[in-house]
């Protein structure tokens, strides 16, 4: 009977502890995130400000980061543009799983609308995500508004294509039949049949599009088209890096891409980890 | 069953008649939408020279002064004619524009295409093959780490740790600056496409090691796989033989799709390295309000990634007979 014990080894690992593995992961990324909007609230004031005495230094006690061409604090600097980042990235992903939700759902409403959301889901999938971005950028005439409503408008197809899944199988289903038969109204079964299964894949959804939404919205800010270049933000620092590191100044580059790279990362584990414990069949690798 | 590719062609073909139509109404409107004014652009920093009524007369060469839908109407019936209008920033039609910097950029992504399927492939199967020990973790972890790292990041840091750094590699451009075309050796131009390529690679390799290395669970999971193993085969053995016959479609099928990605990361690449192709134009034309070469670009990427998903459903019929039934 000993090898009974070891049968859950056979499965494959996510499926191991899935509730655990969501819950670590969610500690790291909302302690990540956390750390980040009250460390760039607590900034001591003129961290962001450029000092003629400090130029261009390699990292040192005073400054962990080093400093850029102007004198100012790298690690300050890496962190006030995060937080615009996560800031904006929130703001956009919420949009965005808002139109996913609405899409979806709207798609269930009846043959024309479900035709109409799979041609709006061709036409965003049908140019390269990024350029996407640009031309819809560019439509708004850039700015962080243009990067919102950028990335809000190209995020969407994945999670309305689970969520219309979803709430298909869930009408067809016979629960939902014996309920209507009972007399419950339209408005009932939406509210307790299709809204319960649902939440959990929206804030999985809600997740997975934040890392994704900041790494865009820097790819915008980068080649002039996000964020204003007099805010910090990631996209800018790593644009201004491009003439520094020339001169052999690569801490630049490092700490603002490393920061980005940290919670693009932790939510992107967060998210995968909430959407396997949402979809235990693992319906999508 | 022989039929099934003129068949999907043929259904293929009809999505993109619809298709196109759409995208370039969709693609126009919002390049109309933007609140840029293009002679402004032009004009920049020459403000000081140029009169209103020199402004009015640049306007109404591009058509600026007439109505979007009249300019729409006039827009398309050049386009039956082949011609994609004239852009704005680089002062040429745009078809010469494009096709002049189309060919670096497919140099980028094809170089790109090939190594990162390659490399993602076999990284994928030994990961598979190793499923829960030490080399399956790592190339697991490095997957993961790359899907969440910005590919223009990536390239900074090659940048300045083998360009500036080591001095091995050029830092920037397809060829040496300052050299006429002639005198650019065939080594100069592989030696300027290392760093490129190699950050474009990082952009598709992540979804294609996770992906082949579940293909390869799934089969070493199989019937069929623990038969070979139980004549002797060890997990590698299967793995680079008959895992990767399974793996290998599927793996072809997700990177062609996914190829249209590659473009929107040599926008990135390109500007990082101030490569002479399409992903720069693309970001001079949406930061010089180029509209005509905006549209053209958007048109000619949506022909790329709808070439890529053709390839793609393909590829997925060539591997897997049983798909080619209606689909």
């Amino acid at each position: 009977m000993s090898d009974a014990t070891k049968l859950p080894l056979c499965l494959p690992e996510h499926l191991r502890r899935p509730q655990r593995r969501a819950k670590r992961h969610g500690i790291v990324a909302l302690a990540i995130l956390g750390a980040v909007l009250a460390g760039a609230v607590l900034l001591p004031d003129g961290a962001l400000s450029v000092n003629a005495a400090t130029r261009a230094q390699p990292p040192q006690p005073a400054h962990l980061m080093g400093t850029d061409l102007l004198g100012r604090d790298i690690a300050a600097r890496t962190l006030a543009a995060l937080a615009q980042s996560v800031q904006v990235g929130l703001l956009a992903a919420g949009a965005s799983t808002i139109m996913a939700v609405v899409l979806g759902l709207a798609a269930t409403f009846g043959r024309m609308a479900d035709h109409v959301v799979g041609l709006l889901t061709e036409l965003a999938l049908g140019l390269p995500h990024f350029v996407l971005l640009i031309m819809i950028a560019f439509a708004m005439g850039g700015g962080t508004a243009g990067v919102v409503v950028a990335v809000a408008l190209t995020h969407w197809p994945r999670l309305a294509r689970v969520l219309r899944h979803e709430a298909q199988t869930i009408a067809a289903s016979d629960y939902v039949a014996i309920s209507r038969a009972l007399g419950r109204s339209r408005l009932w079964v939406a509210r307790h049949h299709l809204a319960q299964p649902l939440v959990p894949q929206i804030v999985a959804g809600f997740i997975v599009i934040f890392p994704h939404a900041i790494l865009h919205e820097a790819g915008l800010s980068f080649i002039g088209l996000g964020i204003e270049p007099h805010l910090p933000s990631i996209g800018v620092m790593l644009s201004e890096s491009l003439r520094e590191i020339m001169a052999g100044h690569w801490w630049v580059a490092a700490a603002p891409g490393l920061g980005l790279m940290l919670v693009a990362l932790t939510f992107e584990r967060f998210g995968e980890a909430l959407r396997q414990l949402s979809n235990p069949a693992g319906e999508e690798a | 069953m022989k039929a099934w590719l003129p068949a999907l062609l043929a259904g293929r073909l009809i999505r993109l008649a619809w298709l196109l139509p759409l995208a370039a109404v969709g693609l126009f409107t919002l390049i109309s939408l933007a609140p840029i004014d293009p002679v402004q652009a032009y004009v920049g920093g020459r403000t000081s020279q140029i009169g209103p009524e020199q402004r009015d007369a640049i306007a109404a060469a591009w058509g600026l002064d007439r109505p979007a839908v009249e300019r729409f109407a006039n827009w398309l019936g050049q386009l039956a004619r082949g011609d994609l209008g004239q852009s704005i920033t680089f002062n040429a039609p745009v078809m010469q524009v494009i096709a002049a910097r189309l060919p670096a950029s497919l140099a980028l992504i094809g170089l790109a295409f090939v190594l990162s399927f390659v490399l993602g492939t076999a990284l994928g199967l030994v990961a598979g093959a190793t499923r829960g020990r030490w080399p399956d973790r790592v190339i697991r972890t490095i997957a993961v780490v790359m899907a969440a790292s910005p590919g223009f990041w990536v390239a900074i840091l090659l940048v300045a740790f083998f360009a500036v750094g080591l001095g091995w590699l050029p830092a920037c451009c397809a060829t040496p600056p300052g050299q006429l075309a002639a005198e650019v050796t065939l080594a100069d131009r592989w030696r300027h496409m290392v760093l490129p390529v190699a950050t474009l690679s990082v952009v598709g390799i992540a979804p294609l090691v996770l992906h082949t290395r579940q293909s390869l669970v799934a089969f070493l999971d199989s019937p069929a796989a623990r038969h070979l193993s139980a004549h002797g085969a060890t997990p590698l053995h299967l793995a680079f033989g008959p895992g990767l016959r399974h793996a290998a479609g599927v793996a072809l099928t997700l990177h062609l799709a996914g190829a249209g990605e590659l473009f929107g990361g040599s926008v990135l690449a390109e500007a990082v390295f101030a490569w002479p192709g399409l992903g720069q134009a693309t970001v001079r034309a949406a930061t010089g309000a180029d509209a005509p070469l905006l549209m053209g670009i958007g048109l000619a990427t949506l022909l790329f990634v709808f070439a890529g998903n053709l390839l793609a459903d393909v590829a997925a019929r060539l591997a897997d007979p049983r798909l080619r039934g209606p689909a």
